[in-house]
């Protein structure tokens, strides 16, 4: 893992900080001084301990374009997710069990880890895809009704919706 | 407002528990392995989720704390849900239970190729 610098450094604290303090504000439901310092000195730790853990992106992750198409993407994710409930519902109560299962593999353009696991967790929470597995930039996906093995014709039909947007915010 | 929440709440607990319903169906009727974590993380993602937020919203008129939680605890699911799925699918394409393919078609696994090489550098 490459060394950071102290920039770098102070602005995962800073950015860990906010969100376990905001963490801590929602678990203990109180603005109470007492409660508000134990936090602040305990989530102050922790991030300490864990600046090489957490934040892909440090203080950048606040850029309001980036927050703006975080809340698109989660509109998206939540449409997507729903749909594949409706899907697995179909699938399920049809007598026939209509199904056509195999593993395609397709390759994308993001290059960060944490987008890669972003878009993998968001493929198996869509209609009739699963991840078996990433290597490198290829990801190999079970898919319950397998329409293309066509690697470029999986990607516009599995991940194309969701890279996009994920190429601008990572 | 409180007979809205109290709405809200009961129509997400009713629907959380109809897909979770429906993802156990799913894992009782799928043939394979793959299939079956299909309908299972799908369901049981959406089912508990909105089963959580639906107990937010029906505890939203004692305490916020409730609502704060089920948020948390949500984002925590989408989260861990597919990640331990995924982790599932890889572990038992390792332990060569291979996926069922009805269709003819050859190219239908596309992982075979990895875990051929991988067989290859084991046998080298």
């Amino acid at each position: 893992m490459k060394s950071l610098t102290f920039n770098e450094k102070l602005s995962r604290f800073i950015v860990n900080w906010f969100f376990l303090m905001l963490v801590w504000i929602a678990f203990t439901a109180s603005f109470a001084t007492q409660e508000l310092i134990v936090g602040f000195l305990a989530t102050m730790i922790i991030s300490f301990l864990s600046i090489r853990l957490f934040t892909c992106c440090a203080l950048a992750i606040l850029k309001p374009i980036r927050i703006v198409y975080m809340i698109w993407y989660l509109f998206i994710f939540i449409v997507a997710l729903i749909k594949s409930n409706l899907d697995v519902a179909r699938r399920v109560l049809t007598p026939s069990l209509p199904i056509n299962p195999g593993i395609v593999k397709f390759k994308t353009k993001l290059t960060t880890d944490y987008s890669k696991m972003v878009l993998a967790n968001s493929i198996t929470l869509t209609p009739g895809t699963l991840t078996v597995d990433i290597i490198d930039d290829t990801f190999y996906i079970h898919w319950i009704d397998v329409k293309t093995t066509d690697p470029e014709k999986a990607f516009t039909e599995i991940a194309e919706q969701f890279e996009k947007i994920l190429l601008k915010i990572f | 407002m409180s007979t809205l929440f109290e709405i809200i709440g009961g129509a997400l607990l009713l629907i959380g528990s109809a897909f979770l319903f429906l993802g156990g169906l799913g894992i009782f009727r799928m043939p394979d392995v793959y299939n079956r974590l299909q309908a299972g993380t799908k369901a049981t993602t959406l089912g508990g989720m909105s089963l959580i937020l639906g107990v937010g919203f029906l505890m939203v008129e004692t305490s916020w704390m409730w609502m704060a939680k089920a948020v948390i605890i949500v984002i925590f699911i989408a989260f861990s849900n597919p990640i331990s799925s995924h982790a599932l699918a890889r572990a038992m394409y390792k332990r060569k239970q291979y996926p069922l393919i009805t269709s003819k078609d050859e190219n239908m696994d596309a992982y075979k190729e990895i875990s051929e090489n991988e067989k290859k550098e084991e046998d080298a």
